[in-house]
């Protein structure tokens, strides 16, 4: 991994000011003023091909809020999952793949599942925009300036349903959230997350080939205890 | 203008199993057969090889082998006075696509039904009395009877290489089987598949209560196979990838494992992809399908295609799509009762579940193939404990076991662990390998309310109307439901588990999100009486003679097992009459 000793986030903030300073009678952004994010220095730093940095710093810190370094694993962005994120969103799947996008789009229940016109990377954007905003009126500042306690606690009252977002819940943005943070954590590592196989080394997940017709019968009531491998080790 | 093709003797709308089997059929039996299927072809070698079809994320969660919802859809309301609004990205079920059809993704499980499953409405009322069946519970038999379809039944078991245990072998009860069973003239083609550590438990859990455990019939190959087609599948190494995965050791059984080797070969057949069927030709006064239209999806140029007979082997949705829009058969009104096309569409009711963990038991779930989920009862299936006074009808297989350890999808954890976080990395780590679930298949009977019809509103991608849906859980559902949750909880203290979920019940409206089966029936169902079902028994439409309805859609309701070893039985059922009656003297095969 690349060390970076300016997250990047706050490099492009301070080119930002600059700009924002010349434009009369527009205040810097809050954000900007705000103590360092709480995204560590150099986490995840592959290049990014659709989350601007604004975004890429809520995800980071989410997915280790949601995923916290211990001694089960390193943190969700450290096994690549924001980098995952990032990809899937800006691959077919984040522009809408497999989803049928026809109106009208009324308001639905529930049980009628996903029914906005909006596609996975425009939710996502939409979501995390909202999130901030919420963060920001209620402790000041964006997501990923929040200290870890405030993180855990304002990704709770978002999984609730208890913060006020515009549009659509904050519960169908966590769910969406961690939903695909789980996928980052849990996929092959060809996409891009679960890095070194970490996701499925803390669970026991052996990965492939799963050829296990002799295994089945020797490791019956056994812990298989044979190292994980993944596709990339076959191709 | 749609160009205009030569007739040929028979097309097939729709190549997966039941498209193939007919296919086949037809084929041997001298006929010209085109096979028309709006997919992509697709083959063990290119499409299900080593290592990408491991892709868990690919296959299970992207959705790589389904119908592609920016094509085709269909929409659903809970009432009929609600509106329908489509479901935008499949979840409850996930219907096929390309050569194989679903036949290609699917777990394995291959039932019969239980002879009281056949003849369900004068099965009850002899049992319960005249008025036991409740008005709206429109309930039917179907009209072949067990006895009749157990040759069928037998023959689709031997193409599919099916492992298991006979558990009445030509009226002899024997352990270890299911005793609930009907008569089978034959033991399974193939043995039972190995035994996991979850089916162990469940064995040992269910002979304490009383109950009768055995294994599920499995469409994954327990030993390498050589069907009566003279096809080899190869044994399964229970990799557990099988639902939603191709196979790449041929070792599940597809089309492509167990048929379409010798149907490809034969000059007789022709297969055509990216068809598009768009519309069936339908002569009123002949009381014929004269010919199909479809769409060439690789050029947009569309063509007719006269056909001397027409089956439909399209699954569910299609086979309804295509049949109201010629308007073979009058359209279903839930109001008035009268029509029968769209009537009776049911699902299954997945319905109660627990969750079983063991501190000291090691479990391997990633050790498991698609239909081995470990040990069933059948204690609690169709009719096979006294109903009197329970206030519903039907029941559940009960099953114990893991059919997968994909990460992404499988990782038990206790109840009341967070689902993030700290905590739950501790508790997904400490019991990923300790747990597996125990649950309750539950049938799904005939509602007046539920049923099919065309959308007033979306369409799909050939601007054809889509199927709208308009389907609930109703009481009988519920009360099934209900009842497995404390079967299951039964089972469940009797493991003596460390820790288990409080078993749920199925509460609340149908919804679309979570995967619950690929099981939807009904629409064009199969009967004895013009005025109520679509299909005769030998799934000729009533309306027009020269038209075979192959599939679930047929089903005049769901019992709780899986469908498709009833709709391949009923596949070779129709093949046959239609090959030594129909095409001998093309007609009508039953009176109406
Ligand atoms: C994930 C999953 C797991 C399953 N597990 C089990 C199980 O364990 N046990 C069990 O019994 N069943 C299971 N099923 C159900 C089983 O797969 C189906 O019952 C079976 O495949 C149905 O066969 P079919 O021939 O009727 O339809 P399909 O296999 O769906 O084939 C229909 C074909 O018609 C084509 N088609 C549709 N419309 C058109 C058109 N307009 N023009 C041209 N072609 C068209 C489709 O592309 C498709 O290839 C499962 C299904 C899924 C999806």
């Amino acid at each position: 991994m690349v060390e970076e000793t300016i997250p990047r986030r706050d490099f492009l903030k301070g080119a930002m000011i600059g700009t924002a300073a010349l434009a009369a009678g527009n205040p810097a952004p809050a954000a900007a003023q705000a103590p360092p994010s709480a995204a560590p220095a150099g986490a995840d730093a592959e290049p990014l091909l659709t989350l601007t940095a604004t975004e890429h710093a809520f995800i980071v810190a989410a997915v280790d809020t949601l995923i916290p370094t211990d001694e089960l694993s390193p943190s969700g962005s450290d096994c690549g999952v924001a980098t995952f994120i990032d990809r899937q969103l800006a691959g077919a799947y984040g522009m809408g793949a497999r989803l049928y996008r026809q109106g009208p789009f009324p308001k639905a229940k529930p049980e009628l599942g996903y029914q906005l016109a909006l596609n996975p990377r425009e939710f996502f954007r939409a979501g995390i925009e909202e999130a901030n905003a919420w963060t920001r009126k209620t402790y000041g500042k964006d997501f990923d300036r929040l200290s870890e306690q405030d993180r855990e606690a304002a990704l709770k009252t978002m999984e609730d349903d208890k913060a006020q977002f515009q549009g659509f819940s904050s519960r169908m943005f966590f769910d969406a959230l961690l939903q695909i943070t789980m996928e980052g954590f849990f996929a092959d590592p060809i996409y891009g997350g679960n890095r070194d196989m970490a996701g499925w080394k803390m669970v026991g997940y052996p990965g492939l080939p799963a050829t296990y017709r002799e295994d089945i019968v020797k490791y019956f009531g056994k812990k298989y205890d044979k190292p994980p491998r993944s596709i990339a080790d076959f191709s | 203008m749609a160009i205009m093709l030569k007739e040929v003797d028979a097309v097939c709308i729709g190549v997966g199993f039941t498209g193939s089997i007919l296919a086949r059929e037809l084929t041997k039996a001298g006929l010209k057969v085109v096979g028309l299927e709006r997919g992509a072809n697709r083959t063990t070698r290119e499409d299900f090889a080593l290592p990408s079809v491991r892709d868990d994320l690919k296959y299970a969660v992207r959705q790589e082998l389904f119908q592609d919802t920016q094509l085709e859809t269909v929409s659903l309301r809970h009432t009929p006075a609600e509106t329908a609004l489509p479901i935008r990205r499949l979840g409850s079920f996930l219907p096929g696509v390309g050569v194989g059809g679903a036949g290609t993704h699917w777990n394995g499980v291959t039932w019969r039904l239980l002879p009281s499953d056949h003849n369900l409405r004068t099965h009850l009322t002899n049992r319960y009395g005249k008025n036991a069946i409740p008005a709206e519970m429109t309930i039917e038999d179907f009209p072949v009877s067990y006895d009749e379809l157990e040759p069928y039944y037998d023959r689709f078991e031997k193409l599919l290489g099916v492992s298991g245990k006979a558990g009445n072998l030509r009226g002899q009860k024997i352990d270890g089987g299911n005793v609930f069973e009907g008569p089978r003239q034959n033991e399974y083609p193939n043995k039972p598949l190995a035994m996991s550590m979850a089916g162990a438990i469940m064995e040992k859990a269910a002979r304490e209560l009383g109950y009768h455990p055995f294994r599920a019939p499995a469409a994954n190959m327990s030993a390498a196979y050589t069907n009566p087609e003279g096809v080899t599948l190869g044994a399964c190494e229970y990799c557990g990838h099988c639902e939603r995965f191709g196979c790449e050791a041929n070792a599940k059984s597809s089309p492509q494992s167990c048929i379409l080797p010798v149907l490809l070969a034969d000059d007789r057949f022709e297969l055509r992809t990216h068809a598009y069927v768009k519309e069936l030709v339908y002569d009123r006064p002949g009381k014929k399908v004269k010919a199909v239209r479809y769409v060439d999806t690789r050029s947009g140029e569309e063509y007719e295609q006269p056909a001397g007979l027409v089956v439909l082997s399209a699954y569910v949705f299609n086979n309804n799509l295509l049949m109201m829009q010629a308007g073979i058969g009058e359209q279903y009104d839930p109001v008035t009762g009268r029509g029968a096309l769209g009537r009776n569409y049911c699902y299954q009711v997945s319905g109660g579940n627990v969750t079983v963990f063991f501190e000291d038991k090691i479990i391997n779930p990633f050790m498991a193939a698609g239909a081995s989920f470990g040990m069933n009862i059948d204690d609690f299936n169709g009719d096979n404990f006294d109903h009197s006074g329970l206030g519903f009808f039907g029941g559940a297989w009960i099953s114990a076991g893991t059919s997968n350890g994909r990460p992404i999808q499988t990782r038990p954890v206790p109840p009341g662990t967070p689902r993030w976080g700290r905590e739950w990395k501790k508790a997904t780590a400490k019991w990923y390998n300790h747990a597996f679930n125990i649950g309750a298949s539950c049938c799904n009977y005939a509602h007046r309310e539920n049923y099919l019809d065309l959308d007033p509103t979306y369409r799909d991608a050939l601007g054809r109307p889509l199927v709208r849906m308009t389907y609930n859980f109703h009481d009988n559902d519920y009360k099934v439901s209900e009842y497995m949750g404390g079967v299951l909880g039964r089972i469940a203290r009797a493991m003596n588990p460390s820790a288990m979920s409080a078993p749920t019940a199925r509460r609340g409206n149908y919804n679309v999100v979570p995967y619950q089966s690929t099981h939807n029936t009904g629409g064009t169902i199969t009967g004895a009486n013009p005025k109520t079902s679509v299909v005769n028994r030998y799934l000729q439409a009533w309306e027009a003679d020269n038209l075979f309805v192959m599939g679930a859609s047929v089903f005049p309701q769901n019992a709780s097992y899986n469908p498709t070893g009833v709709v391949g039985a009923l596949a070779y059922y129709a093949a046959e009459a239609i090959t030594t009656r129909y095409i001998r003297r093309p007609g009508p095969l039953v009176r109406a």
